[in-house]
């Protein structure tokens, strides 16, 4: 960067309120504009899975706040809550608002390479934003066909009876890929180009390597499902029948198509997710993480096992049965490098000096919770006894501890740790440590009692269990009533985060540069960072960035800028 | 484990319950093993005032057999759970036993079709038997079922068998059960299927020998519902 642009940084103090917060083209302020909207998105997510538990817990009951759930809205509660999750959470949380801010900043440089690509990028994905929740509002209400939208339910309105709601859907998903499309070319090419001077492939921080991979894989995976979704909305709107037997379709397409990506995003925000959790258990214990190259190899061999496991979600969909076996192989050998990414993590702790603030408690949270959701997924992946549980609460409980630990644990983590640079004050630690268990302990108590019913042979998706004989016993109801109020327990405590997260914006203690003493680039410089993040005078890499605890120095930790 | 919730009724419910067990066994050693370690670390290497955390990067020769003995065992389990895996699948979905009676199963928004052969022991003849949402069948008899959708993907799910099927539009999907007792069970769609999702609940009827000759009786007298199929 030459002195001229490190000059016209220094000078845009004087923006206007739109330039500077909604048309703004800093990475920084991308990050938070993805951030908010994501958190945002986890409140009506939330508000959605709270809207359909009390009916489940109380069936036909008039829900505080929402009123009688319907069988049809009960359909489109449980689909958006699983879109917003995934699509509208996790992907704008942990890939884009963290990707966004963490890229630039780590690597040492001013901005993301292509500055409107990535405005653009935002621009879309609010749009699908709101695209998505219109369809709420619009005459026969919000799809209803699960977030997997298998046709032919999800192709005809005689059949889903949503005729707008279906294609608002579609359409919403679809500009949702788009944004990310342009969000990954950027993190990709900036972590390719803009590189602080001395930083080589190891020197990147992990965090940076696992986004960035995430990137890669959603960008080769999500290519069939774009044109499976528009091969859809032309089943919806123009009356081909590409999923349509009655018309040489094939709705088993639709699967394939959907799954080939369905799987491998998992790893899209798991990747993420792990890198965050490595970075903080990292600083706070003080310790190189054990076999970093391992866990990168690890997490490509992952990335690449991801493409070949997708129809271990249709073992009993009519796809030839011999395919399961393969599948199954396939599914179970992808916890090798799994288990070994786990395995590596734990072995960062050993005989390192460990501090339990809060991010710290997530982090550690994270893998403790993960395991489950990981051990879990072998009762799945093997097609014999995924007979009995496929579309069960096994499932449910299964991949909600896995994503839980991703898109929530993970997420505190990552948010508590770095808010101090983010916002230049510090969190109150005993709040953050209240909302810390507030949360942790009710989710076990919510999903515990969903593998029991799901073992019990309970079914998903199903609005009221009292139609179902076997299932309408005293005992499996109080199940789910205990599950739910688990549930509002959680909620509760959420807001003792949003109560921390705003206050110690304006009252929170000064940070200063570095309040964690860590090594990496981004605690090199102001807190909040300015715009062109290091003042014009960009940092020299000399280091990997987790040298803690180096023996015969003074200091514990060795940033990556600091000359020998 | 599972029997304690919902009875194992088929041939090969046991079998499914078995290997569940087995991959209990398997991967539950695996969790309590890395909890309790993953615990006892986060206890052990607290920090402490005026002791600093050693420096270990997992590349030291000591080292090495930590990187990659563990995940050798989880390779192992691995290729014990597949082999478990896919002898118990094949037996399920892939060698269907001759069968002794062959019924169909049709899915529709959204109620559950059942066909069953009358007293002729056949299907697709005059005297077929066919019912909504009630499906009898009779013990210690492997039966065939021939499964369709009407619209959308619906998934015949019948818990106290371990069956599950996807029933796909356009396509006849053959599978089998044996039941090994009596009673009456609830049948779910497993796959969501639209607005009557929760509401598409049948029963499945398991009858002796004589109960399911005395029930054939009962329903060749006046079988209505057959026209509306013709």
């Amino acid at each position: 960067m030459s002195e001229a642009t490190a000059a016209a940084h220094e000078d845009h103090h004087e923006m206007s309120f739109w330039a500077k917060y909604i048309f703004s083209t800093d990475h920084k302020m991308i990050a938070k504009q993805y951030l908010f909207t994501g958190l945002a998105m986890a409140l009506v997510g939330g508000f959605f899975a709270y809207c359909f538990r009390m009916q489940l817990a109380f069936p036909g009951m008039d829900v505080p706040l929402y009123g009688i759930v319907s069988a049809g809205e009960y359909n489109a509660l449980v689909t958006n809550h699983g879109t917003i999750m995934i699509f509208w959470v996790a992907m704008p949380v942990l890939i884009a608002a963290f990707g966004n801010f963490l890229i630039p900043l780590m690597l040492g440089c001013d901005d993301m390479v292509f500055p409107r690509v990535n405005r653009l990028s935002f621009q879309l994905f609010f749009l699908s934003t709101i695209v998505l929740l219109a369809a709420f509002f619009v005459p026969g209400g919000a799809f209803g066909g699960a977030w997997t939208a298998y046709p032919p339910l999800s192709a005809k309105a005689e059949y889903s009876l949503t005729p707008i709601g279906s294609s608002m859907w579609l359409v919403a998903v679809a500009l949702e890929f788009v944004a990310f499309l342009l969000g990954g070319i950027n993190f990709i090419t900036t972590t390719m180009n803009a590189r602080a001077q001395g930083m080589k492939a190891f020197d990147i921080p992990v965090v940076v390597w696992m986004i960035v991979m995430a990137s890669i894989i959603f960008m080769l995976s999500v290519g069939p499902l774009v044109a499976g979704a528009i091969m859809l909305l032309f089943d919806q709107l123009l009356g081909t029948g590409f999923y349509d037997p009655g018309r040489g379709g094939d709705p088993v397409l639709w699967q394939h198509m959907f799954w080939f990506f369905g799987h491998p995003e998992v790893y899209v925000v798991l990747l993420p997710a792990l890198g965050i959790t490595l970075e903080v258990m990292s600083v706070f214990a003080r310790k190189k993480p054990f076999g970093l190259r391992i866990i990168i190899y690890s997490a490509m061999g992952v990335g690449v096992l991801s493409f070949v496991v997708w129809a271990h979600h249709q073992f009993i969909s009519g796809i030839d049965p011999r395919m399961a076996n393969i599948f199954t192989i396939t599914t179970l050998l992808i916890s090798v490098p799994v288990a070994e990414m786990i395995f590596l993590f734990m072995a960062t702790l050993y005989r390192g000096s460990i501090t339990l603030s809060t991010p710290m408690l997530w982090a550690l949270a994270f893998v403790a919770e993960f395991m489950i959701g990981g051990v879990t997924g072998i009762y799945l992946g093997d097609n014999a006894s995924d007979i009995y549980f496929h579309d069960s609460y096994f499932v449910l409980a299964h991949f909600h501890y896995t994503f839980f630990p991703i898109s929530i644990i993970a997420v505190f983590a990552g948010l508590t740790f770095w808010y101090p640079k983010m916002f230049g004050k510090m969190m109150n630690e005993t709040l953050g440590k209240i909302h810390f268990w507030g949360t942790v302990i009710p989710f076990n108590l919510i999903f515990i009692p969903l593998f029991v019913l799901g073992i019990g042979g309970q079914h998903r998706r199903i609005f009221n269990y009292q139609h179902f004989t076997d299932l309408s016993s005293a005992s499996f109801q109080d199940l789910r009533v205990f599950a739910t109020i688990a549930m509002l327990v959680l909620l509760g405590f959420q807001f003792v985060f949003i109560y921390n997260y705003l206050v110690s914006m304006k009252k929170g203690p000064a940070a200063g540069k570095n309040p964690w003493r860590s090594n990496t680039l981004e605690w090199t410089t102001e807190s909040p960072p300015p715009h062109g993040n290091f003042g014009g005078v960009f940092p020299t890499v000399y280091r990997g960035p987790y040298e803690y605890s180096v023996p015969d120095r003074e200091s514990d930790y060795w940033p990556q800028d600091l000359p020998d | 484990m599972i029997e304690s919730l919902i009875p194992a009724l088929s041939s090969y419910a046991r079998q499914i319950d078995f290997l569940i067990t087995e991959v209990t066994v398997i991967v539950g050693v695996w969790l309590v093993a890395a909890e309790a370690l993953f615990f006892y670390f986060i206890f052990k290497y607290r920090a402490r005032e005026g002791h600093r955390a050693d420096y270990i990067t997992g590349d030291e020769p000591r080292m090495r057999k930590w990187l990659i003995g563990p995940v050798l065992v989880v390779f192992v389990c691995d290729i014990f759970l597949i082999v478990g895996a896919l002898k118990t699948w094949s037996h399920i979905k892939i060698e269907l036993p001759p069968p002794a009676v062959v019924i169909k199963v049709i899915g529709q928004q959204w109620a559950w079709t059942f066909i069953h052969p009358g007293a002729d022991g056949r299907l697709d003849t005059a005297d077929d038997i066919v019912t909504v949402d009630e499906l009898h069948v009779e013990v210690d008899k492997v039966y065939h079922f021939q499964l369709e959708s009407r619209d959308v993907v619906h998934s015949f799910s019948v818990p106290v068998f371990r069956l599950k099927q996807d029933a796909i539009p356009g396509r006849t999907i053959t599978g089998w059960f044996k039941a090994i007792g009596t009673g009456s069970y609830d049948i779910q769609c497993a796959e969501i299927c639209g607005l009557g999702h929760g509401v598409m609940a049948a029963r499945i009827v398991i009858g002796s020998a004589e109960q399911h000759a005395a029930w054939i009786d009962a329903s060749s007298a006046g079988n209505t519902l057959t026209a509306m199929y013709e």
